[in-house]
């Protein structure tokens, strides 16, 4: 598993070749489907466009959300590989601000686990997100969309 | 002592990031009110004891740690 957090900008694609390489070879042999879910920021437009994003958390409980997060996920789901990583700090539209990523055997089991993952984080990880924007105004995002889980 | 933490727009409300209060054995909504003198909760508040989410009527102990936050807007899109 590769879980845990980036301080700064990050590629999401060498991580996940990352965790495929370190399955083993029978391990992913027994690996019939995958799901990945990159999340980047999005920069909107017009006035209300944001040019910066800060990304705040709660150190320590952050790393232990995650964690649990990602247990919770290959205790419901036979998973063989999970990669959960969520940004920290400075980020700016296009960058990565958070990529989950399941391997299983069974494509059933990649969807959903996949799914759980990202919503789990949006509601229970401690992050908090600031906007900043064109027009130099500031604002705290204010809640989530409701969970789907 | 029990350390008290505040984060992202409560702690720029409040002006502060951590305070720490005299230790007594109590619940996390007595820390909120000793730690703001007293400020109503705001609503959707959030808490939590020594790294794991808590209710406002959790037990907080000599040495806790206790946060309150607003809702979390992790993940993206």
């Amino acid at each position: 598993m590769i879980v845990g957090l980036r301080e700064a900008a990050f590629e999401p694609w060498p991580l996940l070749a990352e965790a495929a390489q370190t399955m083993g070879a029978d391990e992913r042999a027994g690996c019939g489907a995958s799901d990945v879910f990159v999340g980047t920021m999005r920069a909107g437009t017009g006035s209300t466009r944001i040019v910066r994003l800060q990304l705040e958390h709660y150190p320590g409980m952050t790393e232990r959300t995650l964690a649990r997060i990602a247990a919770d996920t290959c205790a419901r789901w036979p998973i063989r590989q999970l990669v959960l990583v969520h940004r920290v700090g400075e980020a700016l539209p296009g960058e990565t601000l958070i990529v989950a990523a399941v391997w299983s055997a069974h494509r059933d089991a990649v969807f959903a686990a996949c799914r759980h993952l990202v919503e789990a984080v949006k509601h229970q990880a401690p992050f908090w997100k600031r906007e900043f924007r064109a027009d130099g105004t500031a604002a705290w995002v204010a809640a989530n969309t409701p969970a789907r889980m | 002592m029990i350390t008290v933490r505040f984060f992202a727009g409560l702690r720029e409300q409040l002006g502060r990031d951590t305070l720490e209060l005299p230790a007594t054995d109590t619940c996390v909504r007595e820390v909120w009110e000793r730690a703001t003198d007293g400020m109503p909760m705001p609503t959707h508040l959030l808490a939590s004891v020594n790294l794991e989410y808590a209710d406002f009527d959790a037990p907080v102990a000599d040495g806790d740690e206790v946060a309150f936050f607003p809702p979390v807007t992790g993940g993206a899109a």
